[in-house]
């Protein structure tokens, strides 16, 4: 069974739906020991992410969810959830993340050219940059959906693919049982089932 | 690099697309499930679903549609028509809706473009503008284009997306049903004036208008069609197709 963590914050209904879809079990809760006993962990998110953070951590759940990575359990985070992942978000002042991710989240301005707009919104292609469980079923140019105004940077080394956009952005990250992507797998068609379905056969 | 998107909209009534849709394969064409099933198989970047019903009835009608639609469908969903508040916005969001396109509703007041962003965030707030010349002026009109706001469009565009919305879709009523291609000059203009990505709607007849559509404007992120879609006359795989081997990035 796989646990969408619920802590207020974004709609969960077409994440939800997306494991139906692949025949998975899925339960959207933010009890403690639903997500203790799950098989693996689905960090969703939309927002800010101090707001984010700071309900992650006042409801007791960030420290359920890392001491359950911590012991092995797969992890994904998606979008915000991703980014939550990282030390630590300069989006709107300085805000600490769960230290899952080795890295920081930064303005996506700081690096792409003056003339791309604000926010990276659409389909862009993935190019990966290590071999990852998580892209078994995809081909490297597999288009996905993006939403986002910030990126995980100086994170190189659990980097798994990046998209272009004047600039290369991370676009997933993995490290050992934890992984994150910067798009909306649930949004991104057959290739964003096929990663779900990847992560879902991760041996927990 | 990001692609440029293709979006077919929806008119749904009573729970039903409306204006006549002619497909073989499909078991019921009015059927916003199928069709939306049928346009996310075959290279449909995005759906937009318009809610043309007047009633309340057919209002909740619609969101158990959306619902159904969202949990078969993985691409990303905007919905349109009757958003008038932001009780609006919870009600489709929580169905599944990915934005939330605004259209006589922020005309009728203003400050819902602000409020809806602030509470969902700008990605999220579509700015509908159903825009027509009146003596060479670009003018806004409201109720589904039949009534002149008096309002000049591209101060009101800019306006939206100060106050938060995330994206336009323009719809120009000269072009609009004429099938004679896109209104390049009103997009032209709008696409100077902000930053945000600019949905250009109206005027598609073939797959050369939006050949010519991203080759001159660049800027402009999507198109959006309807009956060209619905009554098969282009086919999304084919239009992909040539704008690929024209050189304007797609998914495929």
């Amino acid at each position: 069974m796989v646990v969408i963590v619920d802590y207020g914050v974004g709609n969960l209904f077409s994440l939800a739906s997306s494991f139906k879809a692949i025949g998975v079990d899925a339960i959207v809760s933010g009890d403690k020991e639903v997500i203790e006993s799950a098989e693996r962990i689905i960090l969703p998110g939309v927002g800010a992410f101090g707001d984010a953070s700071d309900k992650l951590f006042s409801s007791g759940l960030a420290e359920v969810v890392i001491d359950q990575a911590k012991k092995g359990k797969p992890l994904l985070g998606i979008c915000l959830g991703m980014q939550l992942l990282f030390d630590k978000s300069f989006e709107y002042g300085e805000h600490k993340g769960l230290s899952l991710i080795k890295g920081e989240i930064r303005p996506i301005e700081e690096v792409i050219p003056k003339d791309y707009k604000i926010p990276h919104i659409g389909w862009n292609a993935l190019q990966f940059t290590k071999k990852s469980e998580l892209f078994k079923y995809l081909n490297d140019g597999d288009f996905v959906y993006f939403v986002h105004s910030f990126y995980g940077t100086n994170c190189n080394e659990s980097v798994i693919a990046t998209s272009e956009y004047g600039y290369p952005l991370t676009a997933a990250v993995g490290d050992k049982n934890v992984f994150g992507c910067q798009f909306h797998p649930e949004k991104s068609g057959e290739v964003g089932l096929k990663i779900l379905k990847a992560f879902c056969e991760i041996n927990a | 690099m990001i692609t440029k998107r293709i979006i077919p909209c929806l008119d749904v009534k009573n729970g039903r697309v409306v204006k006549g849709v002619n497909f073989e394969g499909l078991s019921d064409v009015s059927s916003p499930v199928e069709l939306g099933k049928y346009y996310s198989d075959n290279g449909a970047d995005e759906l937009v679903f318009y809610d043309i019903t007047a009633s309340s009835e057919g209002r909740a009608l619609f969101t158990d549609i959306l619902k159904e639609v969202a949990s078969t469908i993985f691409i990303p969903l905007t919905v349109g028509g009757g958003i008038n508040t932001l009780d609006d916005f919870d009600r489709v969001l929580k169905c599944g809706a990915d934005k939330v396109s605004v259209n006589s509703g922020a005309i009728k007041n203003p400050d819902l473009i602000y409020q809806a962003a602030k509470r969902y965030g700008d990605q999220c707030v579509v700015l509908s503008a159903d825009v027509k010349r009146v003596d060479g002026v670009f003018r806004v009109f409201a109720k589904g284009g039949r009534e002149n706001t008096g309002m000049e469009a591209i101060s009101w565009i800019k306006r939206g997306v100060d106050n938060g919305a995330g994206e336009i879709v323009l719809n120009s009523i000269d072009t609009d049903g004429v099938k004679g291609g896109f209104d390049l000059e009103m997009l032209s203009k709008v696409c100077d004036a902000v930053s945000v990505p600019v949905i250009a709607s109206g005027g598609a007849g073939n797959i050369q208008h939006f050949v010519e559509l991203f080759n001159t404007l660049p800027k402009v992120d999507a198109g959006l069609a309807a009956s060209i879609f619905h009554f098969g006359e282009v086919k999304i795989s084919d239009l992909k197709e040539q704008l690929f081997k024209n050189g304007i990035p797609v998914r495929r």
